[in-house]
């Protein structure tokens, strides 16, 4: 019997391109379709094989991400994956359902990521005059609903799942693929933070300030994070304590109707980014 | 369990960071997070494994503060139990092996 030989798609999400292999002609065309916008010709920096078989339904509850030496095991009842970091190469047991696909992917992000100084953070995004603006708070808060009620010239990168890496300036915000309510993959695309809002409802449009260890604990409670590794951890705590003290972060009440992205557009009015910020530095614990 | 027995360390699992004059604190089994005053900080920067409690509070807490040290005792105590509780840190009759991380 002769192997299937195995077809590969390069996926460049954050500007991070990842190979995608499977010897399934429908697969491949599946995750060809789900990333149509990201599909890259870029030498991909890792490497995963995906072996489609029979698994468990797909659930959010029973994530595990650990480590094994070099290798990080992802599991849940839809997927088992084992990824070597050092070698950048992993295989991926799934069945064929696309949110299986996205989860192993986010996952695989997320560990990328953290090594990186970067986050998957649960926040709407969106670019406005070259600037990108993030949406974040508990479900219902209204990430779906800013993204509805941008403006023709808003530029979508995400209605669930904003991706973030630091830059020369700040943090660079990355459109991705992974779509929420709105059903709609993000544009492939990047752009400066100029802020990120943690959103409730009210009846009238504000922003306010918020301390920064309650921008931490905010910015933590919404990163999405699997491992249960101390060293990524705390890489990841670094990493939040720094964004903190280079991005505005604030909580913006808002009325849900357009007028909200005249505040948004004003914040970005008054916003300096070489201004200098209240904050003490962040100081690793010994 | 007689007050002045207690030993305090920070556990290996966890991540601080201090921020802004406060210390936050993750634990990273189970990703709980949490922000620490002044006080509470100086408590759980001195948990080395090797200094009973009651020192602490008197050195750390009376000395530096305002407190009434009867007082401060009873909360340090309960702080203690409560981040003990959640894995933070590790409370034992006997001093620790070897020094907090």
């Amino acid at each position: 019997m002769i192997a299937a030989v195995p077809k590969t798609s390069c996926v460049e999400i954050g500007g991070i391109p990842i190979a995608l292999s499977t010897s399934d002609d429908r697969f491949l065309d599946l995750l060809r379709q789900r990333y149509e916008g990201f599909l890259s010709a870029s030498p991909p920096e890792f490497e995963l094989q995906f072996d489609l078989a029979d698994m468990g339904p797909v659930s959010d509850d029973d994530v595990r991400v650990r480590r094994d030496g070099d290798d990080w095991l992802l599991s849940r009842g839809d997927f088992s994956a084992r990824w070597n970091a050092r070698t950048g190469r992993g295989s991926v047991r799934q069945n064929t359902n696309p949110y299986s696909l996205d989860s192993v992917l986010r996952i695989l992000h997320s560990l990328i990521l953290a090594e990186r100084g970067g986050f998957l953070l649960h926040a709407a995004s969106a670019v406005c005059e070259r600037h990108a603006y993030l949406f974040s708070g508990v479900s219902g808060a209204g990430k779906t609903t800013m993204t509805r009620l941008a403006p023709p010239d808003i530029t979508l990168l995400t209605d669930e799942i904003s991706y973030l890496r630091p830059s020369a300036h700040g943090y660079a915000a990355f459109g991705t693929p992974f779509a929420g309510e709105l059903a709609q993959s993000g544009e492939n695309c990047s752009a400066p933070i100029a802020a990120l809002f943690f959103l409730e409802q009210g009846p009238e449009n504000r922003i306010d300030e918020l301390p920064p260890a309650d921008a931490v604990r905010r910015l933590m409670r919404n990163i999405l994070f699997f491992a249960e590794d101390r060293g990524l951890v705390e890489k990841l705590l670094a990493t939040a304590c720094d964004f903190v003290m280079r991005v505005p972060i604030r909580r913006l009440t808002f009325y849900p109707d357009s007028r909200v992205w005249d505040t948004v557009r004003n914040f970005d009015c008054n916003y300096e980014p070489d201004s200098t910020r209240n904050f003490q530095e962040a100081t690793e614990h010994a | 369990m007689p007050e002045n027995c207690l030993y305090i360390a920070r556990s290996s699992a966890i991540a601080a960071r201090a921020l802004a004059g406060e210390m936050m604190v993750m634990n990273s089994a189970d990703s709980t997070f949490f922000t620490l005053n002044e006080v509470a900080t100086a408590i759980f920067q001195a948990a080395d494994g090797r200094t009973p409690l009651r020192e602490i509070v008197r050195h750390r807490i009376c000395d530096q503060f305002d407190v009434d040290p009867e007082q401060a005792q009873t909360d340090a105590e309960q702080f203690v139990t409560e981040l003990s509780s959640h894995g933070i840190l590790l409370v034992s009759t006997q001093p620790f092996a070897s020094e907090a991380p």
